[in-house]
């Protein structure tokens, strides 16, 4: 119970906003433009690199936290950051290093959890 | 209506004459779908901090969780139909590129575990990988010698 | 036989069209024409293991029931036209085998049916054959995972999108009608590749219209007819917008086809309760609705003069991924009642 008193419901509505504001620009961009899914994703994720790598994108973690960080400009503003952290502390190598340090965990649980369903799950029609 | 000869006409022509996507109805269930997995991730990282873990460690939790939830719906063929509901909603968070790992790597499952699920997972999400660590490795050089 | 006009070749002998056969999935099966199929499958995988392989049976098991249906034994049919989506026409060649009938595997997209006709019926008309047999099939599932993209995949389906119909239908033609009064077909009319510079793949109907015209407009004139001479003009999948398309370019060039034009993209699924978005699509959707309604409807003298288009879009994933656009083909096979 402590942990649910300890909630901070502003962080979380800020979160929520934040991150639906996102994903509508992303819905403007499926609607708008008849962009496969990839490239919105491609889209997403460079410019999450650039907002990133520019310092600007930092911000928008501070006022929002997850709902800058879930979506996937946050993905790529992380690998931004891995690649210049590490670059700092250990030159040309932590360019290459860095990026894919800092976003391991989440492509990993991707590979990981893809190959466990391919085992599992079988493909079905769509309904609709 | 007058007659449509060329090959420009005729792209205006079909332009006018194809339905729009309801973008309105699209934009406010991408909104509220979106921020909704957002929260659930904030609710994961409030938890995780609240357990003492430090902003990185929490945050990739959070990736984890998220993508391992994504995952197992997109098992289940439950993802699609929220993708289709939401839109924008499901694929801009991390969810999307989970589920875009998950699904061809389903899908091909009946041409082999090497080839088929091991080669074609990527086939939808690859792209992600390429362009972001690409741009990462060139963030990371001119990091290196410009700061 | 003769060529009359650009395109059309005249069937002095009218082949008969003796017998069809039509299977669909469990979506066609929730459709309005459900009634009017011989066969509805309750899931799409039938028994088998991949999608590829369900389609295969589908087409098997369908060319299996229509010869049985017509009573003629399966070493008096001479060949046997059919094509499919998948690449290099897998399902028709795996499902079809161990048929030991002389097998043509062709390819029109979703066209094929009209094609196999427009083949079988001169054939039969020249006293190649005797009897052929002309079917086709898809499959929702095989086609979106070659076309477009997993089907776990969570994507939205554009408004203008069509749905593949999961089914087969195949015809005998024959110069043969033991005897039953039976449509026949008199003239055939192949079409030219028509490109218009349409790209989009989930707009496939607007592709394909402009092909649709012309085989209609030529059709018209080699045979010196007037569309209303037709009591149907049915188009294979050009959907609501396709359907749309066809009609007012039609009216521009001087034909009113408004009253008596259908598509049957439009016809096998219901719009709102299916959320099919522009209606079916594929080899099997004019295949199936013409083997399985328009055949009886025949049968039954409902309609006596009938232009079947079938409609297809000559492009596979590479050519969209190179941007190219999408080049639409449409074939026109006549069917009559003439003997009243």
């Amino acid at each position: 119970m402590d942990f649910f008193q300890s909630i901070d419901w502003m962080q979380l509505l800020r979160c929520f906003v934040v991150g639906g504001l996102i994903c509508i620009i992303g819905q403007i961009l499926i609607d708008k433009t008849k962009l496969t899914s990839a490239r919105i994703l491609v889209i997403f994720v460079t410019t999450g690199v650039i907002l990133g790598a520019l310092g600007i994108y930092q911000y928008v973690i501070d006022f929002a936290g997850c709902g800058a960080t879930v979506p996937l400009l946050g993905f790529g503003a992380n690998l931004a950051k891995g690649a210049i952290t590490e670059a700092q502390n250990s030159g040309l190598l932590g360019a290459f290093i860095g990026g894919v340090k800092a976003s391991a965990g989440g492509i990993a649980a991707a590979v990981f959890f893809g190959y466990l369903a391919s085992l599992i799950a079988k493909p079905k029609i769509k309904k609709q | 209506m007058k007659s449509i000869d060329t090959k420009k006409e005729y792209l205006d022509y079909v332009d006018q004459k194809s339905p729009n996507s309801p973008i309105l109805k699209n934009c406010f269930n991408a909104f509220w779908v979106g921020g909704l997995i957002c929260s659930i991730g904030q609710i994961i990282f409030d938890f995780c901090q609240y357990k003492g873990l430090d902003t990185t460690s929490s945050s990739t939790i959070v990736s984890i969780i998220l993508i391992g939830i994504a995952a197992f719906l997109t098992g289940l063929n439950i993802f699609n139909k929220i993708g289709k509901f939401a839109g924008a909603g499901s694929l801009v968070p991390i969810t999307g590129f989970a589920n875009s790992i998950v699904s061809p790597a389903i899908e091909y499952k009946s041409e082999g575990y090497v080839m088929g699920v091991g080669g074609k997972m990527f086939t939808v999400a690859g792209p992600v990988l390429v362009f972001g660590i690409s741009a990462s490795v060139i963030v990371g050089i001119i990091a290196t010698f410009f700061v | 036989m003769t060529k009359i006009g650009l395109q059309t070749i005249k069937l002095d002998s009218a082949p008969y069209i003796l017998e069809t056969s039509s299977i669909v999935g469990p979506k066609e099966a929730e459709g309005p024409l459900a009634k009017y199929f011989d066969q509805c499958l309750e899931d799409e995988f039938w028994g088998e293991k991949t999608w590829e392989k369900a389609e295969s049976k589908i087409i098997k098991e369908n060319v299996s029931a229509l010869v049985a249906k017509s009573g003629i034994a399966s070493t008096d049919i001479d060949y046997c036209f059919a094509g499919d989506l998948l690449n290099q026409c897998i399902s028709s060649s795996f499902g079809l085998r161990e048929t030991n009938i002389p097998f043509f595997g062709i390819f029109g997209a979703c066209s094929t049916f009209a094609e196999g006709m427009c083949l079988g019926s001169t054939f039969v008309d020249s006293h190649a054959a005797s009897n052929v047999i002309c079917a086709t099939s898809s499959h929702f599932c095989s086609a979106e995972k070659q076309f477009r993209f997993p089907l776990e995949l969570g994507n939205q389906r554009p408004q203008s999108a069509q749905w593949t119909v999961t089914g087969s239908g195949a015809v005998i033609l024959s110069n043969n009608n033991l005897g039953k009064p039976c449509p026949r077909i008199t003239y055939v009319t192949p079409g030219k590749i028509v490109d218009m510079g349409v790209k989009d793949a989930n707009n496939m109907g607007a592709a394909m219209a402009p092909a649709a015209l012309d085989t209609l407009i030529t059709h018209l004139k080699d045979t010196g007819r007037k569309p209303s001479y037709y009591d149907v003009i049915i188009t294979g999948d050009l959907g609501y917008v396709g359907k749309e398309i066809l009609t007012e370019l039609a009216e521009t060039k001087g034909y009113n086809i408004k009253n008596n034009y259908d598509d049957c993209g439009v016809l096998i699924f219901d719009k709102e309760k299916q959320d099919t978005h522009s209606g079916g699509s594929g080899c099997g959707c004019i295949a199936t609705v013409f083997s399985g309604y328009f055949y009886q409807m025949l049968k039954e003298k409902k309609i006596n003069k009938l232009l079947l288009i079938a409609t297809g879009a000559l492009m596979n994933s590479t050519s969209s991924q190179q941007g190219e656009s999408i080049p639409g083909i449409a074939h026109a096979v006549a069917i009559e009642n003439l003997d009243n």
